[in-house]
Parts: C-alpha cells; structure tokens; sequence
C-alpha cells in the first residue's frame, strides 16, 4: 500500500469508480441466468458435446485404448472405407433392421387398439391396466432379458414346455403336433430363431409405453365428435379409423420416430439374450452390439468411433424419409 | 489457496519418501481372489493393501477404461489369460524383467511367455495356472467296459467312445465347440502363436483348425451333444444328470464341478490327459503394475509375495488357484487323493501338464481372432456353413481388423 491510494479520490475517479461497479452490476445482471444454468451447461459439456466432439476426433484415428492416450494415430477415412467395406457391419445392420421392424410395427399395431379399449372401458380399469401395460417398460431391460433368456431356453424353458404340452396334449395334439418335429427349439441359440426371440422381448417391453403415449392422445380427442358420429350413425369400427386414427396422427408420429431411433439403438436384449453375443451372433447380433465388440473386445477405437457416425447417418437417413413422407400430416398440418 | 499447495507439498514429498516405508496400495481383481486376499494380507505388514473386486468382465472393462485414460488403476491389477495377450504389448505396465528374473525359473514356462510382450520383456506374472484336461464319468466308462487308454488314445478313438455312449442314450460332451476349442488350442504348431504365425500371419485355415472344426461337426451332426451352452442352468443340470461323459476345461472346473455344479455326482468322476496325449492350458492368471501407479515399488513388493512359495500353496488351498510357482509341487498337498475324483491323485496330472506345456507367444490380434473363428464355429455346427468357406471368410476379416 502507497500513501498516494490513501488520499480523498477525484471527481474523475469517482465517476471511474461508479462506472465500474455499474458495470460489474450490469455484468452480473446479464449473467445470473447462466450461473444458475451452468450446472447443467458443465455437466452436459463433459457427458454430452465432449463425447460427440471427441468421437468425430477419434473416428479419424486409430487408437488402442490399453495403450493410453499418447497413442492415436492420424489415419484419415481409413476408418470409414474399413467399415463400409465391412461384410460384418452390413450383416448387424440388417439384423438391426429387421429387429426394429419386427418389434416395432407389431408394437403400435397392438397399441393403437389396446389404448383405443382402455378408454372405452372407463376411467377406473383403464389406470389399473396402463399402469400394468408400462410396468415392463420402467423395469430394468437387463433384469427383463434374463428373464426371458431363462424362459427361452432349450429344455428347461418355460416356452418350450408349453409348446412341448400342447403337441402332446390329447385335446390340442391335433394342432399342435407337427411342433414334435421342431423340438426343443433353440430360440437363443440357433440363428434363424434369435430374431423373432429378441423382437418379441422389444416387443413386449415398449408395447406398454406405447399404449400409454396413445391412451394420452385419445384423450385429448373431444366426447362430441364420438356422440355426433353416433347419431349419425357410424359404428364403433368407424369410430376408431375415422375419428380416432385421424386425430391421433400427431402422437403416432410421435411414437413411431421414438421407436425407429430407440429400435436402431438396440443393445441390451441381443447382448443378454446372446449370451454377450456367444451364441446365434450371425443373426442376433445389432450394429450397436458390434461397435461394443470392436471398442471393448478389438480395442480399435477409431473404426468403433467410424461405425458409430455410420449408425448416426443411418438413424438420420430413416427418421428423415420417415419425416419426408408423413411428417407434415404427421405432425397434424395438411 | 496457500494452505492447498502446502498440503500438495507434503504430499508430494511424502510420495517421494514412501519407497522405504508402508505405502497405502491397491490390488485391482475379481472373485476368488479377495477370498485369497483375506486370508494372506494379515501377514503381510509391509503395505496397506486395499483391494477393489469385479466380477470378471466388468474387472477387465474397468482395467480397460483406467488404462485408456491413465488414472485410476490398482496398483497391482489382476489379468485373466484371455486379455494378457492384448494388454502386455501396449506399454500400458511397468516392465518387471529385472525383478522378476530371480524366480523366473521357478515358474511354468509357458506362462511365463504368455507374460511377455513382443520385445521379449516381462511385462505380466503368472500367478496361477489352468491345466487343460478332460474329465470324465468313470462309472460310464465302466458300464460300457471302456478303459481310459483305449478312449484316450486320438481324437477318432474319443469320437468312437462317443458313437458308443449314444446308442446307450449318453452324450459325449454337453457343447462340441469345448471339443475344437481344445484341439486349436492344444496342438499349436512349434513357433506359431494361437491364431497367428511368427511373421503376423492369420493361422485359421491351417489344417490345425480344419481339423478342429471337423471335430466338432462331427460330434454334432451324429448327436453325441446336447448344443447346450456352456455356463448356462442347463448345462449345469446336464452335470447334475449325469447327462454328459466326458468335458474338455482347466484342472479349476474341479472346483466348481465338487462346489456347485455338481457335488452329487462325487465319486463318478475321473481327471485324463487330453486325447492323443496332448499337453495344454486353460485359463490362468497374471499380476502386473499399471505404469500409472505412484507406488511400483511397492506394488511389487505385494507381487513378490503372492508369488512365494508359501502363498502360491495357500491359493491352493484357499481358492483352488493351481500354483503357477513349480517348486509348491513337490509339497505332500499335491499327492493327496482326491474324493470327488473316486480317490485320484490328480493335482500330480495337472503339475505334470503345467510343467510341459509348450510356450505360445501371444499375439496382439489374439480377441480379435477368436471372436472371429467363435462366429465360424458356430455358423459350421449350426447353420450348415461348409468348413473351409467359413474359415476362409474369418481369415479374411481378420486380416481386414489386426492392422
């Protein structure tokens, strides 16, 4: 400290002095909402930009993880050519495909009648019954996949021995007896089951949510237009694909886009029901499970970075035809 | 701010002092091992040994991530076989060649090679072994009036057990995959690695794994399998049966097979050689040091200890880890009969198997390789896929992954 400091402060420093606290009020005035949003900013940055920002990065190198961090190497689209001309990343593609197409059209087939039943039966039955429905989609995917691998298997499988009890059942071996020929069935382990076994899992588990996202929607529809199509006349069949359907198309929408990005996502299932993709992973492994194999099994990073941007674009490319074809009457405008 | 980089200070100079005196250290590993731990930490005074247990696959994951990003390690970390071969050559652990030369003799040779990397340093040590046998049901081999030698002799006098147990409605093996796994893996070729020659080369279309593969078709197409997955309820059950007569795994599946899967059947049981006498290795574990750890020293020093004599015969008998020191096998312990083996010396065959199984280097490419030719296998014995195509076409994407 200096003497000079000590001194009374000019009217030109005050002034200075004034406009600097002004400022800083200013300053902090301007900023409070982002401090207060900085949490989130901060936590959002190193989880979800970095990530995305660091895998660009990354898909342009190779990496072996084990060897730390010093290691990449700047490979240009090697990565991307390496993949692309992979015949394992078109196999898992297409297993993705046909998996989110077999548990996902059946998923709103169900739920668009289901839910359009729920709100028929009244308001007391239907909580009940919502809530049962969406109980398996808050359950943990991982405890649901045991289960269900445990249900699926070969002699000991609940499944089996129904199907084996109704071959050999008096009253329905007339039906079911061709099934003799076929057991036990190897619904996780042989390739041309493991599909329809994970589809039906997928199925099982979202269906629910689904019925909740359209119970929702049919009650935004107004009791007035059922009752002036009852008096003109229309049955309860027209009710549905008339009034109903039309109505619902936003939240059809809405469901389906989160089906086609969740369904082209799929891990956990075929990971579980796979055995961690020891058995039937010709047919049964996803293009997510086998970007997991190339990371973490491979420990090739960069081609695992370059499969993952491929996925990004396929994703991109369905949502978007899925938006180019129904997304302006989807989203309710003609 | 002051009082923080005082504190870093003498933090910092505290790190630097701890050579000689107690450091606080962590073994990273998964079950059994904390059982071994326990039982041995209390008489080992010199550091504060922590330990972090993972069930096995989230241990290596973990291991991975901590390697990847340079922080968070144990001091020592616990390495199964499957993985040595991908860690030990990524600079990733301290090189312990020095410290470890003075026991180095003392251990199973070929696990000590499975330790190294390319450049011919230690970088892992062994510390527990995984002979490779076959065990089998002596009371099937007596009903059908079989002896050992006679179905032990080759593979095709294996196979031709099997024809015979399945007219009587008994399978020879619960999964024919354990069969070619066992043959690739047993009958490597003097030089070669696993998958891979000396020069990097993809070994998969070699003869060795043609005939694996026609092994094991051949078990499943004449039905001598169950195609029951191994480590599943009913591959456990078919144990518990008496379904299955024979299976190929490490002298440990002994422990599991008395313990768990299988106690009833105590007694049924005998322990062989593989078929055409063929000396090999299943699983095991290594020890190594994380270069990022601040205490190497030590970390060795806890090393260095697991790796005793007296501690290696303590494994044995606390969690059935075979000892990888060689000098433990002269201990009475290894002579002792076994129960659940109708009374057979078989700790005597397993010290035999480890003391003469021939080295295999390891290869970087290894993971890849075996998902590779696991897929194949299973496209052969399930979906019909002609033997040479599916191992050509592994060939080729391994080729296309190991750059």
């Amino acid at each position: 400290m200096t003497t000079t400091e000590m001194t009374e402060p000019t009217i030109a420093q005050n002034n200075a002095q004034r406009d600097k606290s002004d400022r800083q009020r200013t300053f902090w005035h301007k900023t409070t909402p982002y401090w207060f949003m900085s949490p989130y900013i901060i936590i959002f940055g190193t989880f979800g930009i970095f990530p995305v920002l660091f895998m660009i990065y990354l898909s342009f190198h190779t990496w072996n993880p084990v060897a730390g961090l010093g290691t990449m190497e700047f490979v240009g689209l090697e990565n991307y050519t390496l993949s692309l001309t992979d015949p394992t990343l078109w196999q898992t593609l297409w297993n993705t495909f046909l998996m989110a197409l077999y548990s996902g059209v059946p998923q709103h087939l169900v739920a668009l009648p289901m839910a359009y039943l729920l709100v028929q039966l009244g308001k007391r039955a239907r909580h009940w019954l919502t809530t049962a429905y969406f109980l398996p989609y808050v359950t943990s995917t991982i405890a649901i996949s045991m289960i269900f691998f445990v249900m699926f298997s070969k002699e000991s499988g609940i499944i089996n021995q129904i199907l084996t009890g109704l071959a050999n059942g008096s009253l329905t071996g007339w039906a079911f007896g061709w099934l003799n020929d076929f057991m036990p069935l190897g619904w996780v382990q042989e390739n041309s089951l493991i599909r329809y076994s994970v589809s039906f899992v997928v199925f099982w588990k979202y269906v629910g949510f689904n019925i909740v996202i359209y119970t929702a929607g049919l009650a935004t529809i107004s009791d007035e237009l059922y009752e002036a199509a009852i008096i003109d006349g229309a049955n309860s069949w027209q009710r549905f694909t008339r009034i109903a359907l039309p109505l619902l198309r936003p939240f059809i929408f809405f469901a389906v886009t989160l089906t086609i990005i969740g369904n082209m996502n799929l891990f956990d299932e075929p990971y579980v029901l796979t055995r961690g993709l020891q058995q039937a992973s010709t047919n049964g492994m996803t293009i997510s499970n086998y970007l997991y194999r190339v990371a973490w099994e491979w420990l090739d990073m960069g081609s695992a970075a370059a499969i993952s941007w491929i996925l990004f674009m396929v994703i991109g490319l369905f949502t978007g035809l899925y938006f180019w074809f129904f997304g302006r009457r989807g989203l309710g405008g003609e | 701010m002051k009082h923080t980089h005082g504190l870093g200070l003498a933090l910092a100079s505290l790190t630097l002092t701890s050579g000689a005196m107690a450091a606080d250290i962590r073994l990273d590993g998964f079950p059994d091992y904390d059982s071994q731990l326990e039982a041995i930490l209390g008489d080992f005074p010199a550091h504060n040994v922590e330990m972090l247990m993972n069930e096995h696959g989230g241990h290596h994951d973990k291991l991975k991530t901590n390697l990847a990003t340079g922080s968070g390690a144990g001091d020592v970390v616990l390495i199964d076989r499957n993985f040595v071969g991908s860690f030990v050559n990524q600079g990733g652990f301290y090189d312990l060649t020095d410290e470890f030369a003075p026991y180095k003799d003392n251990f199973a040779a070929y696990a000590v090679t499975q330790g190294q990397g390319n450049d011919g340093n230690q970088y892992a040590v062994p510390v527990d072994l995984g002979p490779g046998v076959v065990y089998y049901r002596r009371d099937y081999m007596e009903d059908m009036g079989y002896d050992l030698d006679e179905v032990m002799t080759d593979w095709d006098s294996y196979l031709d057990y099997g024809r015979a147990l399945k007219e009587d409605d008994i399978l020879l093996i619960g999964n024919a995959s354990a069969i070619a796994t066992a043959y690739w893996n047993f009958n490597v070729e003097p030089g070669n690695g696993l998958y891979f020659d000396a020069d990097g080369e993809p070994l998969v279309t070699s003869d060795r794994f043609k005939r694996a593969f026609e092994l094991a078709k051949t078990v499943r197409d004449e039905g001598m399998d169950a195609n029951i997955s191994e480590w599943t309820e009913e591959w456990y059950a078919g144990f518990r049966e008496g379904r299955f007569a024979t299976q190929m795994s490490g002298a440990w599946l002994l422990g599991h097979l008395q313990n768990w899967m299988a106690p009833e059947t105590a007694g049924n049981w005998g322990v062989s050689n593989l078929p055409d006498n063929t000396y090999g290795t299943w699983g095991g574990s290594f020890l190594a040091i994380p270069r990022q750890s601040d205490n190497p020293e030590a970390a060795w020093d806890l090393i260095e200890y697991m790796i005793s004599e007296d501690i290696q015969l303590a494994g044995f008998k606390n969690i059935a880890a075979f000892p990888a020191h060689t000098g433990t096998y002269d201990d009475p312990m290894f002579n002792e009969p076994i129960e659940f083996l109708r009374g057979q010396r078989a700790r005597v065959l397993f010290a035999d198997i480890a003391e003469n199984v021939t080295p295999v280097e390891p290869h970087e490419g290894d993971q890849i390789a075996e998902s590779l030719i696991g897929t194949a296998l299973e496209q052969v014995l399930n979906d019909g896929v002609d033997i040479d195509t599916a191992l050509a076409n592994a060939e080729r994407q391994i080729k296309r992954r190991v750059r």
